[in-house]
């Protein structure tokens, strides 16, 4: 069985509070384990805190970033792994076209942002993606570049239990001419995301919220059913909430959105706290 | 396959432009080209689809000042690709419809973040009688 847990489905800011209390405040970050142990997390948001506390057995932590935007990388120096000897910690993540991923994580896990440098963590392995497929474990794992302001990166987790595609902040509705989605090799993403069982995707965004916000690399709920119906998607999770959304305001946009495009496959909230499991 | 992100967002930039663009891959299959261009080369995209190099290479008939054709390896999109660097020149297109224009050409190779060659746009520039 391959179980997926979301510890972190905020998008741009935390946002705790009693009035987020049922999707969470934590920014992006989601536990992928496999039937022998494996753990993978998917982005380093606020939500890797809580998730790294029940780690202290494994002896190995695979953390794929999508990019390194704040929210995706501002819980990786409280993720306690990082500070456990007897814990190797993979990091993977895109480098830029003229910084290394290590020097670019380094921006962050330094003073005076932060008081310990990366350098001094030697558990810590950098690797860099896009790359070749590369198996962690039960899964073997693709990235590929997608559609948001500078080098980030979609993961395609696949095992024998079933298919994980996490494109948490992607725009694949940029540019569409006039609203039309193009064949499938056009599509941003749709090779990291086809046919995928748990499709985790970027919806941050109403209607009217994304027409000021066109090119900020974002989603909305209608993009985010329209691309799950190209790409095939069995389930899909809208993520990357806006931290302006309360609960309420999350509950109405969803409910709006399934009456109004008819999502061709099942749709589960991106709350914090929901585990799916795959596979059996 | 799905394209390179990279040939991707130049398609949609291509799309917003007003300056003509021919978009190609790394072994020079066309595969886009913006309206802008559809008034050089004389069709539409819609109508033209996605072409191998040997076939759109001479299909828009480039010639030089002296009518004569240019070979498709000195044009300045072929030279890109060859080379992968930048490549300029000026010349003439009969495009599909029939007429001939002057145009300026620049292509540019498309490079991803690793260094990877994902293909090559080309700008035109119709040269005013």
């Amino acid at each position: 069985m391959m179980r997926v847990t979301l510890f972190g489905t905020r998008g741009s800011i935390p946002a705790p509070g009693p009035e987020t209390i049922r999707y969470g405040g934590n920014t992006a970050s989601v536990e992928v384990c496999g039937k022998d142990g494996t753990v993978l997390v998917l982005d380093a948001g606020t939500g890797i805190r809580r998730l790294g506390t029940h780690l202290a057995t494994t002896t190995r932590v695979d953390v794929l970033l999508s990019h390194l935007h704040m929210d995706h990388i501002q819980g990786l120096g409280f993720f306690s792994p990082l500070f456990n000897s007897l814990i190797k910690v993979h990091v993977w993540g895109p480098a830029s076209s003229v910084h290394t991923l290590e020097a670019r994580l380094a921006r962050y896990l330094s003073p005076p942002l932060f008081p310990v440098h990366l350098r001094d963590l030697p558990n810590v392995v950098c690797h860099e993606v896009p790359c070749a497929a590369f198996d962690i474990g039960p899964f073997r794992i693709r990235s590929s570049l997608i559609c948001h302001p500078g080098p980030t990166v979609g993961y395609r987790i696949e095992s024998e239990d079933g298919i994980v595609a996490y494109l948490c902040d992607h725009e694949p509705a940029l540019g569409l001419p006039n609203g039309r989605w193009p064949s499938s090799d056009w599509i941003s993403g749709y090779d990291i995301a086809m046919d995928a069982d748990l499709l985790i995707h970027d919806a941050q965004y109403t209607d009217e919220e994304y027409a000021r916000c066109i090119g900020w690399g974002h989603s909305t709920y209608r993009h985010a059913f329209e691309f799950a119906a190209r790409v095939g998607a069995k389930r899909i999770v809208p993520f990357h909430h806006d931290p302006s959304h309360d609960d309420e305001t999350l509950d109405r946009l969803l409910d709006h959105a399934l009456a109004a495009f008819k999502c061709p496959c099942a749709v589960s909230p991106g709350r914090e706290g929901t585990t799916f499991e795959l596979g059996s | 396959m799905g394209h390179p992100i990279q040939i991707i967002l130049a398609r949609q930039l291509a799309g917003y432009l007003s300056v003509p663009v021919f978009l190609v891959d790394q072994t020079g299959n066309l595969l886009f080209y913006n309206e802008p261009a559809e008034l050089i080369l004389g069709q539409r995209f819609d109508e033209t689809g996605a072409m191998p190099a040997e076939v759109w290479s001479t299909a828009f008939t480039p010639e030089d000042g002296s009518g004569h054709p240019i070979p498709p390896n000195e044009l300045p999109l072929m030279i890109t690709l060859a080379k992968q660097r930048p490549a300029h020149r000026c010349f003439f297109i009969r495009g599909l419809d029939g007429t001939v224009r002057q145009v300026e050409v620049s292509a540019i190779p498309i490079v991803g973040l690793q260094g990877d060659f994902v293909g090559a746009a080309a700008l035109f520039w119709e040269v005013s009688q």
